[in-house]
């Protein structure tokens, strides 16, 4: 009963964040409430009795990839979107559709699946067995991840690096 | 005791959010967080899965999207601050010519 009662308050705080997401016209609320959504996201997990991914829920996605979102909006000095008739097409065939698109899920989800239920911890997901699974059964994608990752870092070091080294070269 | 249902409908309400967000958005950066969202709705959807056939591999498939979705922010955010130093704008209504 306790743990129903929690899913359902983060649930509701995870897409209450979402709605608030889609809400706000400033980029920073929007942020703010996508950190909120992942926080609870963490919670849901831990209910799951996925630990390891819950820990690196929190840090990855609310601490570093959040933190990267929040400096850019305040690097760009991002304003309010401001709407123009392409958005307001797209809304109005956007929110009809995934609304009807989310009933039609939910519905199907409610009808077909049976009723299996997952206790608390029940798989428990010690850090321990996925770290043996991730060096040992995933060992060959895990190396290209990190290859993927050092090849993102030197992209985004290449993009973001500012042009006027180059441009000074070129008007002088 | 909370059918496994209901987490993969919560997962579906934070996919279609996201979709959502992706259509409405007119900023870039908001569209980008659509796109993380949408990506936390599937990892909950792995991680559900994963608790229901009591297969451990679920949740080492949740930590290659969170390795990729790091990689993505970083290159795509990247590629906003350049877009915003050429064109200074955010809007992607007024980011529609390839030249300059």
């Amino acid at each position: 009963m306790l743990h129903l009662i929690v899913f359902l308050a983060f649930g509701a705080i995870c897409v209450a964040g979402a709605v608030n997401l889609l809400v706000q016209r400033h980029p920073i609320n929007s942020a703010l409430s996508l950190v909120a959504v992942m926080g609870s996201l963490a919670v849901e997990y831990l209910l799951l009795g996925a630990e390891f991914v819950a820990a690196v829920q929190v840090i990855v996605y609310a601490g570093a990839i959040m933190v990267l979102f929040v400096f850019v909006i305040m690097l760009l000095n991002a304003g309010e979107e401001e709407r123009t008739k392409g958005s307001q097409v797209a809304m109005l065939f956007g929110i009809p559709g995934m609304l009807i698109g989310s009933v039609l899920i939910g519905w199907v989800l409610l009808e077909r699946s049976g009723s299996q239920a997952v206790a608390v911890g029940a798989m428990p997901g010690p850090p321990k067995v996925i770290g043996w699974l991730l060096f040992h059964d995933f060992l060959l994608p895990f190396e290209v991840t990190s290859i993927l990752v050092l090849i993102a870092i030197m992209g985004a070091v290449v993009l973001a690096s500012h042009p006027d080294a180059d441009q000074g070269k070129k008007e002088g | 005791m909370v059918p496994i249902s209901y987490y993969l409908i919560l997962s579906g309400i934070l996919f279609a959010c996201g979709v959502t967000g992706f259509l409405i958005k007119r900023n870039i950066i908001s569209i980008f967080m659509s796109i993380e969202l949408m990506l936390n709705g599937v990892n909950l959807s792995f991680v559900a899965f994963a608790a229901q056939w009591h297969a451990l591999s679920g949740q080492v498939f949740v930590f290659f999207v969170m390795v990729v979705a790091a990689a993505e922010a970083a290159v795509g955010l990247a590629i906003i601050i350049s877009v915003y130093r050429t064109r200074e704008t955010l809007n992607v209504d007024r980011v529609d010519l390839l030249k300059l």
